[in-house]
């Protein structure tokens, strides 16, 4: 079976999604990503669907189910690069994706994704520092 | 009422068109035509025109039903002459006169051959009158439509103009809301935001709603799906000018609006827009 790759970039795996998503799919990227971000102790995840032109209820909840399971493995997820038809059609379908950060492009996810690693870490430092 | 065998009709069309054409573009003159918008000649050959076309489908023999085949051309060109005139300024009843006024003349035709037979003068009359009722309201009726195909390009034009997207700065767009939004408008207006988000790149969307003289839940509705769908391509949006009067509509209407950025003014959301991408507008110092 096919299967989406998930590329590691120093603390964060960037996912791009280049072929139409059938629910078999997403449920085996959701497995994959889960398993990575434990073995990898990955701190943010970075899905790109500049490529997905159709986006049911199914796929919209599976990639709301992977944020919040990446959140409870302490790694952040951003949603990349969603197109405009695709956008409206979730809101149409009620699903807002609360919980999910994101960004224009991979650039900016990147961008994103380093500064709030960064703040949590100069966070735990001062943590730190007082004890 | 079938009068085809022995009506007078046909050949009176037939044999007295010169003269029936006279009358009847002195009746359209007595009546009023605004010569300001029609030139004598014109109407001369539309007439003629006219009464051509009329007399080949009397010759027929149905007098009743206009929708029928033989009448066609008939339809047709009533049909673009109303189009024409509508275009040109007449009013409907102007337009209308145009094909009432040939009953006088067709009357005193028919009177003048039917003088000694009453009755079958008065059947005539009414078969005549039939018919041109019909035509003229076949007329009203295709000039009202060439009215509303007018009105509908306005009303798209009109959607076209009414939302434009424009860029404020590097990676912030404005979209400035000027009239009632409903369904429709919503919908043109979150898709034109959304394209022109991803074909800028911007971060940032202010959506200004200064011009926008009511707001109802269902618009509160339709604004906030547009801020959940900029978001979720990863742009922000800062809804600005909301009058102190639509802010307590929504208040009162118990909208909720607290997931999204509102600023008072155009100004206030364009100043946080700045901080937002990381840009800043100073003045330049003045030498003393």
């Amino acid at each position: 079976m096919e299967r989406i790759p998930i590329l590691q970039m120093g603390e964060f795996l960037l996912v791009t999604i280049q072929v139409d998503m059938h629910d078999r799919l997403a449920m085996a990227l959701q497995d994959d990503l889960t398993d990575r971000i434990n073995r990898t102790s990955a701190r943010g995840v970075l899905i790109d669907i500049s490529a997905l032109e159709i986006v049911d209820s199914f796929i919209g909840r599976i990639l709301g189910n992977i944020a919040k399971m990446s959140r409870v493995l302490d790694a952040e997820t951003v949603v990349v690069g969603m197109q405009p038809a695709v956008a409206i059609t979730l809101v149409e379908l009620g699903l807002s994706l609360t919980g999910i950060r994101t960004a224009l492009n991979v650039e900016k996810g990147m961008a994103l994704l380093h500064k709030s690693f960064e703040a949590s870490v100069r966070d735990s430092i001062d943590g730190h520092a007082e004890v | 009422m079938n009068l085809s065998g022995k009506s007078k009709i046909p050949k009176i069309l037939q044999t007295d068109q010169a003269q029936l054409l006279t009358d009847w573009i002195s009746e359209q003159i007595a009546a009023g035509i605004r010569k300001d918008l029609i030139k004598e000649i014109e109407l001369r050959e539309e007439c003629r025109e006219f009464l051509d076309l009329f007399s080949a489908a009397v010759q027929q023999g149905n007098f009743i039903d206009i929708k029928s085949a033989e009448w066609r051309s008939v339809r047709e060109m009533l049909g673009s002459i109303s189009r024409s005139r509508s275009q040109k300024g007449f009013t409907p009843s102007e337009t209308a006169i145009f094909i009432f006024s040939l009953k006088q003349p067709l009357f005193s035709r028919l009177r003048l051959e039917l003088a000694q037979d009453g009755e079958s003068l008065l059947e005539e009359i009414w078969a005549v009158t039939t018919l041109i009722d019909k035509l003229g309201l076949w007329t009203t009726e295709s000039y009202q439509k060439a009215r509303e195909e007018v009105i509908l390009r306005q009303q798209e034009e009109l959607m076209e103009l009414s939302t434009p997207v424009v860029k404020l700065w590097d990676g912030i767009l404005a979209l400035p809301i000027i009239g009632t939004l409903d369904s429709a408008r919503t919908q043109v207006m979150m898709e034109s935001l959304l394209q022109k988000i991803v074909e800028t790149g911007s971060e940032v969307a202010i959506i200004d709603i200064t011009g926008v003289p009511t707001v109802d839940t269902l618009t509160a509705q339709h604004l906030l799906k547009t801020v959940t769908a900029a978001r979720l391509m990863g742009a922000d949006c800062i809804l600005s000018g909301i009058r102190p009067q639509i802010a307590q509509t929504i208040v009162y209407l118990g909208v909720d609006l607290a997931d999204v950025i509102t600023k008072a003014s155009l100004s206030d959301a364009f100043a946080l827009a700045l901080k937002r991408t990381g840009a800043a507008i100073s003045r330049p110092q003045t030498r003393t």
